[in-house]
């Protein structure tokens, strides 16, 4: 080797989170007592600044059956669109509440998942302009070889969501309402829930990312 | 414009592909359309950062932190290595999860149905973050290979699954890492699905003398690559800056 030579390493390769996934991910959930404490689980406590919504889904496979052993997390930014994080300029305005980070499991008999938070604010876009508000979804399960990243955008932010830079970057419309929420605003005023259904095969397969 | 930011991206060659059809699980869960590919933003290179109050006393510790009235069964093993990103540097502050099967090739689970029997002193859970050089060290026990439903003779070979963050969403990783000489390893379908053999050896644990205890318990080392940054000489600036 030379001596100038750059030294790069190769990323370790990714191997399927198998269906024992909460046994180290989710140890409630698996029906062990916890090491330690539990590492997540909604991203934004109640009490944070912002207007608390729900969301919830299920991952479905290429037949159509929801996946029970999926896991998938959750990362957003604030209400003012600021994560927790030394890299965000704005990281030291987020409230000490406000985590942006949350684990849910897909239920084992029925697949359903849910998780509560506050609903984020627009993200700056690289070269300027802004992103619409959204969610960055992980989702592993056994058969999956590698995680898969998303997003989830809101169905109630039509303006937004029409100048998104990332949606724009989709050529088929049908394939970019695949990370758009259906909202059910809650008559009772209670959080408005958005549900999101993750569909990895099929026509109406999600836009899955290569970030 | 490119920013000193950016991850690198992965290689398509390298990357573990979604669909391996003699990985049956895999031909209705994986995804057929191409990954829409995206300079990084905000969204990526932020992540949730973990600290010592995420972590317990034992939580590294296997071999403890179930225990019920005695030592869990099988072959004791200190699990080390060194966290590090495609440039070489150290990640300081990954947070490393892992789980596994006992000695046996049972995992604690309600949906483990295999007939191997439960060690009522071992869990199979396990935390811990990497310190300012990126090294990290678990003790624990060696687990044994399990048969599961893929063909009607399928072993897993020995595996622990490993989860890890670094500082940025985009970096998130899960993977298994297998032991050094395992002959169950290359006739594994979930180990074929890597595309590069050097792949292979990258997740194989080495038996590694030099951290055993003599009399106590042998190790085996494993380090973890997380996806590196762009190196910029040139950096272009935006206009009017
Ligand atoms: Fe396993």
């Amino acid at each position: 080797m030379t001596p100038n030579a750059p030294r790069y390493l190769k990323e370790t390769p990714s191997q399927t989170a198998g269906p024992y996934v909460h046994i180290g991910l989710a140890p409630e959930a698996a029906g062990l007592r916890a090491v330690g404490r539990p590492l997540a689980g909604d991203p934004a406590a109640p009490g944070c600044p912002g207007r608390r919504i729900a969301v919830e889904g299920v991952v479905l496979d290429g037949t159509g059956t929801p996946l029970r052993d999926a896991l998938i997390e959750v990362w957003q930014a604030d209400h003012m669109g600021r994560h927790r994080h030394p890299e965000d300029p704005r990281a030291n305005e987020v409230d000490p509440r406000f985590r942006g980070f949350g684990r849910v499991c897909a239920g084992f008999e029925d697949g359903l998942w849910r998780f509560e938070t506050v609903k984020p604010g627009p993200v700056p876009w690289p070269g300027g302009g802004l992103q619409a508000p959204h969610i960055t979804f992980w989702i592993v399960a056994r058969g999956i070889n590698m995680g898969l990243h998303t997003r989830m955008y809101f169905g109630d932010e039509p303006e937004a969501n029409a100048a998104d830079p990332l949606l724009a970057m989709i050529e088929q419309p049908s394939r970019r309402e695949t990370l758009i929420s259906r909202p059910e605003p809650d008559p009772g005023g209670g959080p408005t829930v958005h549900r999101f259904e993750i569909r990895l095969q099929g026509p109406l397969e999600t836009v899955f990312l290569d970030v | 414009m490119s920013t000193p930011h950016d991850y690198l991206p992965r290689d398509p060659a390298w990357r573990t592909p979604a669909f391996a059809p003699f990985y049956k699980t895999t031909v209705h869960r994986a995804p057929r359309a191409p990954l829409l590919s995206l300079r990084n933003t905000l969204s990526e290179i932020t992540g949730p950062v973990f600290g010592h109050d995420d972590i317990g006393p034992l939580d590294n510790d296997l071999i403890r932190n179930y225990a019920q009235d005695g030592e869990p069964v099988g072959e004791r093993i200190i699990l080390h290595g060194r966290v590090l990103d495609e440039n070489a540097r150290p990640v300081p502050g990954a947070l490393i999860e892992i789980w596994q099967a006992n000695a046996a090739g049972r995992y604690r689970h309600r949906n483990d149905r295999y007939l191997a029997p439960l060690d009522p002193n071992f869990g199979g859970c396990g935390r811990t973050l990497a310190d300012d050089e990126g090294r990290y060290a678990f003790r624990t026990i060696k687990p044994g290979p399990y048969p599961w439903g893929n063909d009607s003779n399928s072993w897993r070979p020995a595996h622990v699954h490993v989860s890890v963050f670094g500082r940025a969403f985009a970096q998130r990783l899960i993977t298994q890492l297998y032991f050094e000489g395992d002959p169950l390893i290359p006739r594994c379908p979930i180990v074929r699905t890597l595309p590069d053999p050097a792949g292979v050896e990258l997740l194989t644990a080495r038996l590694d003398m030099n951290a055993a205890i003599p009399f106590d318990c042998l190790a085996y080392r494993f380090d973890i690559v997380l996806r590196g940054r762009r190196a910029t000489p040139f950096e272009n600036r935006p206009e009017g800056t």
